[in-house]
């Protein structure tokens, strides 16, 4: 083990391993049990295949297991790499939202996944102010599969455009050529205005000056690359 | 007698003028443009047909030629460009799924560009070799030059009916029909 890896709270201790197994035993060991001991009956189950662990959480605690993960200092999972949905094909099982985390820091991978009634309303809170990554990876999940993410700052259609009538197309029970014949198709695309998948903020560029570092500031008010108020 | 003089038909002139510097207006989508770069680059080289100039805006454009999948998010946007084109214009549809839709018989493709625009020539090919995209262009080429000046019928603009569509909805729905494998999916529409 080298000097480095002793900062790393989860390689500590797994010196005579091989690399793949000390890799596969870091998330277990340094998440799993500090994780059920602080939350209880909300950690559901956890899944090991592949030497990968999913963990089930109550969708009530999502929020909160996941912000622990993220801030607890002996977890340090900075960086939200995907957020998508699942529908099997089985009915019994439930829809899932999963929440693929990575901690830079630590070199560790951890999925989180929470099961839903696919038969209910989809709703979950939505990370956003956690990872701003989520932002649009929650609309992609809105979008594709309905589920809505409470607390999103702005959940509109990201694939489909605004106003897309036939329902959310990665549902198993969305038929593959959608519910539309393929004339009402074409007129309902037709009718929609290109410009309209935007919101006023992303048009426009001045509405976003105040945003902007102090040096972009001063050199836009400047003219290098016109002026934009 | 000075020999700086010819005599010819003025459709022959307008014709061979007209087929002989196409600006492309490049609409590429996907693997189909890959090809298409491929007929502009050197080996191929799409100057030999006054072609070379891409034209990224339409309204120094020729032929439209849609190298790609359509997505029925793009429809008013290739039917927005094809507007802004200005007469004479001519549209290449370069590919399966441009032509037909190809493999993407789904919710989300446009089952042929020609539910949106007049075509006037269809390359088929997955995507089609460089070879496939010159010999449609030479296609076109040829039709340029049957065209009549004085054809009133040609340079007509094709204008939405009151439903907004540009063919008959039960022109769309026939070409749409599931063909090859797909015919074994379930007929999805209520």
């Amino acid at each position: 083990m080298t000097s480095q890896d002793a900062d790393r709270p989860g390689l500590a201790g797994t010196a005579n391993q091989s690399p793949t197994a000390r890799y596969q035993g870091v998330v277990p060991d340094a998440t799993m049990a500090p994780m059920r001991e602080r939350f209880g009956a909300a950690i559901e189950r956890v899944v090991t295949s592949c030497g990968q662990s999913s963990v089930y959480v109550a969708a009530h605690a999502a929020h909160a297991v996941l912000e622990w993960l993220r801030d607890d200092p002996s977890q340090q999972f900075n960086y939200l790499t995907d957020l998508t949905c699942v529908e099997y094909r089985d009915p019994e099982l439930p829809f899932e939202v999963v929440y693929q985390l990575r901690s830079l820091t630590r070199s560790a991978d951890l999925r989180v996944k929470i099961a839903l009634d696919g038969d209910g309303p989809l709703e979950v809170a939505s990370v956003v102010n956690l990872w701003i990554g989520a932002n649009w990876l929650e609309r992609e999940a809105y979008d594709m599969f309905g589920v809505v993410f409470r607390g999103h700052p702005d959940l509109r259609r990201i694939l489909m455009w605004d106003g897309y009538q036939e329902g959310h197309p990665l549902r198993k029970s969305f038929p593959l050529r959608g519910r539309f014949s393929r004339a009402e198709q074409t007129r309902q695309a037709l009718a929609a205005n290109p410009e309209a998948h935007y919101s006023m903020e992303e048009l426009s560029i001045a509405e976003a000056y105040g945003d902007l570092p102090r040096d972009m500031q001063e050199r836009l008010a400047a003219g290098e690359h016109g002026v934009v108020r | 007698m000075s020999p700086n003089w010819v005599t010819t038909r003025l459709d022959s002139l307008t014709g061979w003028a007209r087929a002989s510097s196409l600006w492309p207006m490049p609409f590429g989508t996907a693997c189909c443009a890959i090809e298409f770069m491929a007929t502009a680059a050197s080996r191929f080289d799409i100057a030999r047909f006054g072609m070379e100039r891409m034209s990224f805006s339409p309204r120094q454009a020729d032929v439209l030629i849609c190298a790609g999948r359509l997505p029925f998010k793009l429809a008013p946007v290739i039917r927005r460009i094809w507007d802004q084109m200005p007469q004479p214009k001519w549209a290449i549809s370069m590919g399966a799924c441009a032509s037909t839709g190809g493999i993407f018989d789904n919710y989300s493709m446009v089952q042929g560009i020609d539910t949106i625009i007049p075509v006037d020539v269809y390359v088929p090919g997955c995507p089609p070799r460089p070879e496939g995209l010159l010999y449609g262009i030479m296609l076109l080429h040829k039709k340029i030059s049957g065209e009549s000046l004085f054809d009133p019928t040609l340079r007509v603009e094709h204008l939405a009916g009151p439903d907004g569509l540009f063919r008959r909805p039960e022109q769309i729905d026939e070409v749409s029909e599931p063909f090859g494998n797909s015919v074994h999916q379930t007929r999805s529409s209520s």
